[in-house]
């Protein structure tokens, strides 16, 4: 099983996915947005980061890059491709998930631990039983997530939220969880045929018990035992 | 050679530039003839205090600066320690001050830029951030926006390059009113063998400007700000405040490091105050050899902008590299691959002498040696101030009408945790990624930051560490320099030790008024002693630093800010502790004594609103032995928590202990501090101490440990509970604490109505 | 040579929060009667292009259509 991480200029946590697929056993390469060839990777993974300084808008420019047509045509195949932050911002530019992330509602960067509720989804990658609370850390100054009531209702329906900002105890406050303004909470969707993933939390950074819980190792693992079921 | 400049005309322009009449004398001397624009703008700013240390040099001589772990002392653009099996970690701390104090946001995230390119010009990744500040008290607006946007700048920098702000301090006091400052440190690691130095060698080998283009932005922006006290016209001064672009930073860290990864550099320096001229003329100093620049050749962004102003621009992420002839095509290889020009702008020459050419024509022609080793060195007059004695004269304890009934003393403890310079900095923090880099172990909010060793991402894991703190402060070093300067380094190096870090450098930044005016020159040596003799005593050297002198504002100097960072190595990671108490039935034990010592502490400024007193003593074998007791413990396992019991005093130790926890306490004064004025017990800033749990089955061992290193030690309580109770003075729920503790810093930085998201929607 | 200047505003019905913070700031600094603030980007362009070309410029990287209008005004010569 191996992870392909993109690199943009300006990513910074491509190091990090690295190191936490490696921790949980997993072969990784980088992949240059330069280049127009994935190379042999199972699984695709825009990591976090500020590509091109976030100038003009989040992910706007990365989305040019000559090695995102290829991510678009790895997805079409339905390859599993994940966006971690900066990566789920620049899948939202890039068209292959809805809407669009805006600044915090709160006009400030967040970095803190985060609970998070996982939802009943056609994400084909992640096997925790809906209702699990994850706790990762969101890290991030462009993380409200918007769509419209249309698209919004599409995804509910759809069964495209993957997870939802939450309580500790998995719970939703009245008045609404998420740290940044998301609406209805969302922290991660999936495209309808669940194979391409955003999400604005950062599971690499919740897999090395060192520095961290480990609820992020799902994240990487199911994608892994999905694809060998697939291949059977 | 142009001569622009009419001998009659040169020293005017050399005053309005900041040079002092024998200082100009001095110049027309070694150029034996009438300086032309450039060298007098060239000269005028490497012989600024800024860039020449005239005023501190001497007394900086007073610091050890080496060390068996020493790769590389004061001098450079970091020192270098080794923190064993190869690896090596580079730091230095450096002040911003006067360009935040006019537009905070991008005063502060070009100082953290501006440290940043110091790491990674000596090899090292940079993989850690602390930063420093001071301001004015809370309640006034403008204090609150500098801090808001000094914050902002910091994270928005340090976020965007993926290099994680995981430590510092900050306080709130009257005296930084006029004159915030803002001291950014960096730390960065690499191998030992991968050690650059910035010394040009090589007569033609070419000279290679990386990044960014350059602008009139900054033109005497840091030395001459930096040079100047501050009065009225600093809103006049806004066009020389630099703006950051911390994209183009993160390029220039990857593509400098791949350049010296791949060998293909002879020398790399980073242009900061005073820009090319200081950049190039260091390098050539150190190496002894001669400079020739070519102005034209640099890519500029303004129109007709003329030699001096590209010599001196301060534009922010550029880079100054000596290349091979042969390399060159690979090294703009490189920097291309990152989107980054890279020009050759001039070469080595064997001359010994720094000459600028526009074109063909020769503008500046200098001994390359003379701007960074020929300013003056002077030796200021120094005089005790005559404050002192009426300050230190003060007994807070016989003076004032203090509490001593549980309720009030309860109270005293909930207004110290809602005090400014006490209470929680989550706000600040959750405001920075702390985690980037996956070598975070111990997250901020705890006595000091705790880092992994090694390149996790490149698959480079160690299970060594270190630890790091900044600290200082201001008031004590105000109330007595030389003891206040050594609590500095005591609470820095406690901070560490209590993490589990053996402290083995540090870096420090000296903020102070005019070293013109001779009391803050008194001030300003005796705190170097202080430190020196600090450093000496615990062979922890002083590897790098930097001083920023005219911290004033309408005359009135700021509390003397020598701030110390200090780092410390972990040869485990795994073993560290952090403040939190952890398990109901933990034993807490206070390491060390308590004494009356009220002077100086943030319990006389929050109930009397009071500043005197004599700060609290430092006694440096005691501090030496206290690391030991705590090194050791924590080596052995026995540790549950440590804290070190610093503002506050022990009340508010345990507190902050409770409330990282979640869990109380039950605590008994010591029958030593049973002896004590409860206030002094609960509030006294004491150093020497440390408050640390361990399990009930650890405790004859921690007896046997400190005994053993003559460290007084006490059985003072049981974690456990709901509440802190302190037998007879405290009784305070933990959550009511955390509400208080918590709340405090974002309470006072929105004084209006916080309002939620949703309410924003509406509006 | 051509002048461009395009103007970037969230769509109707997107929160904007720099614009709502600064709504709020102006009522706090006594400012009364504002109906409402929006802040947006404004961006100068100057090419060899025609109006068409920069609408496309726009729609494919300037502005995200998904929350963002633009509106373009030629300058004519530069």
């Amino acid at each position: 099983m191996r992870f392909g991480v993109v690199v943009f200029p300006g990513s910074n946590c491509e190091q990090d996915v690295v190191h936490a697929a490696n921790h949980l056993g997993f072969e990784t390469s980088y992949i240059w947005h330069g280049d127009t060839d994935l190379g042999h990777v199972d699984a695709v993974i825009l990591p976090g980061g500020f590509s091109y300084g976030d100038y003009i808008r989040c992910g706007a420019v990365a989305r040019f890059s000559p090695i995102m047509a290829e991510v678009v045509r790895f997805a079409e195949r339905g390859g599993p491709v994940m966006g971690i932050c900066n990566g789920f911002q620049i899948l939202t530019e890039a068209h292959l998930l809805p809407g669009a992330l805006l600044r915090n509602s709160g006009l400030k960067f967040i970095c803190h631990g985060q609970p998070l509720r996982v939802e009943r989804s056609a994400c084909e990658w992640l096997d925790l039983p809906e209702g699990a609370v994850v706790d990762i850390p969101v890290n991030h100054n462009e993380g409200n997530y918007y769509c419209d009531a249309e698209t919004l209702a599409r995804l509910q329906a759809g069964g495209q939220i993957v997870l939802r900002y939450c309580e500790p105890d998995g719970s939703r406050a009245a008045a609404g969880n998420a740290p940044n303004g998301a609406v209805d909470d969302i922290a991660g969707i999936c495209n309808e045929r669940g194979n391409v993933f955003g999400l604005m939390p950062h599971p690499e950074r919740a897999v090395d018990p060192l520095t961290g819980t480990t609820d992020g190792a799902p994240f990487f693992t199911a994608i892994a035992k999905r694809l060998a079921e697939v291949a059977g | 050679m142009r001569a622009d400049l009419s001998p009659e005309l040169a020293p005017r322009l050399a005053e309005e530039l900041g040079l002092k009449p024998a200082e100009y004398e001095h110049v027309v001397e070694i150029l034996g003839r009438t300086p032309t624009v450039t060298e007098l703008y060239m000269y005028s700013l490497m012989w600024s205090e800024h860039c020449s240390y005239k005023h501190s040099r001497k007394a900086l001589r007073m610091f050890p600066t080496e060390g068996p772990a020493v790769l590389q002392g004061p001098g450079e653009n970091a020192g270098v320690i080794s923190v064993g099996e190869g690896w090596a970690v580079a730091f230095k701390m450096e002040s911003h001050n006067h360009p935040s104090a006019i537009e905070p946001y991008q005063g502060a995230a070009t100082g953290v830029g501006g440290i940043i390119r110091d790491i990674f010009t000596m090899g090292a990744r940079p993989i850690a951030i602390l930063d420093s500040l001071r301001f004015g008290t809370l309640d006034k607006p403008r204090q609150r926006y500098l801090f808001e946007g000094a914050v902002a700048g910091i994270g928005g920098y340090g976020n965007c390059l993926g290099v994680p702000t995981v430590g510092g301090e900050v306080y709130f006091e009257d005296a930084y009113e006029g004159n915030c400052l803002i001291n950014a440190m960096a730390i960065g690691l690499m191998r030992e063998e991968d050690l650059m130095r910035a010394v040009a060698a090589g007569p033609g080998n070419l000279l290679v400007l990386i990044g960014s283009t350059t602008g009139r932005d900054g033109i005497g922006g840091a030395s001459v700000l930096a040079s100047q006290e501050f009065d009225e016209k600093a809103e006049e001064k806004r066009p020389s405040v630099q703006v950051g672009d911390p994209f183009t930073e993160k390029l220039l860290i990857e593509a400098c490091l791949e350049l010296l990864e791949g060998d293909l550099l002879v020398a790399l320096g980073d242009l900061g105050a005073a820009g090319l001229t200081s950049s190039a003329s260091e390098m050539a100093s150190r190496g002894g050899v001669g400079l020739e620049i070519d102005v034209t050749l640099v890519p500029q962004r303004e129109d007709a902008m003329r030699p001096f102003e590209i010599m001196v621009s301060e534009s922010q992420e550029r880079m100054l590299a000596v290349v091979t002839p042969e390399l060159l095509g690979e090294v703009q290889d490189v920097c291309e691959r990152w989107g980054l020009p890279a020009t050759v702008i001039g070469q080595v020459t064997d001359t010994g002498r720094f000459v600028i050419r526009e074109g063909d024509e020769v503008v500046g022609d200098m001994p390359a040696a003379t701007l960074a080793h020929d300013a003056p060195i002077y030796d200021p007059v120094a005089e005790r101030p005559a404050y002192l004695d009426e300050l230190q004269a003060f007994d807070p304890l016989t003076e004032l009408d203090h509490p001593d009934d549980a309720e009030m003393l309860t109270a005293t403890l909930f207004d110290l945790l809602a005090s400014a310079n006490i209470c929680s900095r989550r706000w600040i923090w959750e405001q920075y990624d702390h985690q980037v880099m996956q070598g975070t172990v111990v997250l901020p909010g705890s006595d000091a930051a705790v880092l992994r060793i090694g390149l996790p991402g490149r698959g480079e894991v160690t299970d060594r560490g270190i630890a790091a703190s900044s600290d200082c402060n201001g008031r004590y070093v105000y109330l007595d320099p030389y003891v206040g300067a050594q609590i500095a380094v005591a609470e820095a190096a406690r901070n560490v030790a209590c993490s589990g870090g053996r402290p083995a450098a540090i870096t420090d930044c000296l903020n102070f008024g005019s070293p013109e005016k001779p009391e803050v020159f008194w001030t300003f040596r005796e705190a170097i002693r202080g430190m020196a003799d600090a450093c000496r005593a615990w062979e922890v050297p002083v590897i790098s630093g930097n001083v920023s002198f005219y911290n004033e504002s309408f005359g009135q100097p700021i509390y003397p800010t020598p701030t110390v960072g200090l780092v410390g190595i972990l040869d485990d990671v795994s073993k560290h502790t952090t403040l939190a108490f952890k398990d109901a039935g933990d034993v807490v034990v206070l390491l060390g004594e308590t004494a009356a010592e009220l002077g100086g502490s943030e319990y006389l400024r929050v109930a009397f609103d009071t500043v005197a007193g004599a700060p609290p003593r430092v006694d440096l074998e005691h501090e030496a032995a206290l690391r030991e007791v705590l090194l050791t413990a924590i080596d052995e396992g026995l540790l549950r928590s440590a804290h070190d019991c610093a503002e506050g005093g022990l009340a508010v130790a345990l507190a902050e202990s409770c409330v990282a926890g979640g869990i109380g306490a039950d605590v008994h004064l010591s029958p030593d501090d049973a002896g004590l004025p409860p206030v002094a017990a609960l509030f006294a800033e004491t150093q020497g101490r440390a408050v640390v749990t361990v399990a009930e089955s650890g405790v004859d061992r921690l007896f046997e440990i400190a005994l053993a290193h003559g460290v007084p030690f006490a059985v003072v309580g049981t974690v456990g509970g709901d509440s802190l109770r302190i037998e007879g003075c405290v009784d305070a729920e933990v959550g009511a604490m955390r509400e208080v503790f918590e709340g405090a810093l974002a309470a006072q930085v929105h004084p209006e109505e916080t309002f939620a998201s949703e309410e924003l929607r509406e509006g | 040579m051509a002048r461009y200047e395009v103007y970037v505003t969230y769509k109707q019905g997107i929160f904007d929060p720099p614009g709502a913070t600064a709504e709020r700031a102006l009522a706090n600094l006594g400012y009364e009667g504002i109906e409402s603030v929006k802040i947006g980007k404004y961006i100068q362009i100057e090419a060899d292009a025609d109006l068409a070309t920069v609408h496309e410029m726009c729609e494919r990287l300037l502005a995200n259509p998904v929350i963002e209008d633009f509106r373009i005004v030629a300058e004519g010569e530069a």
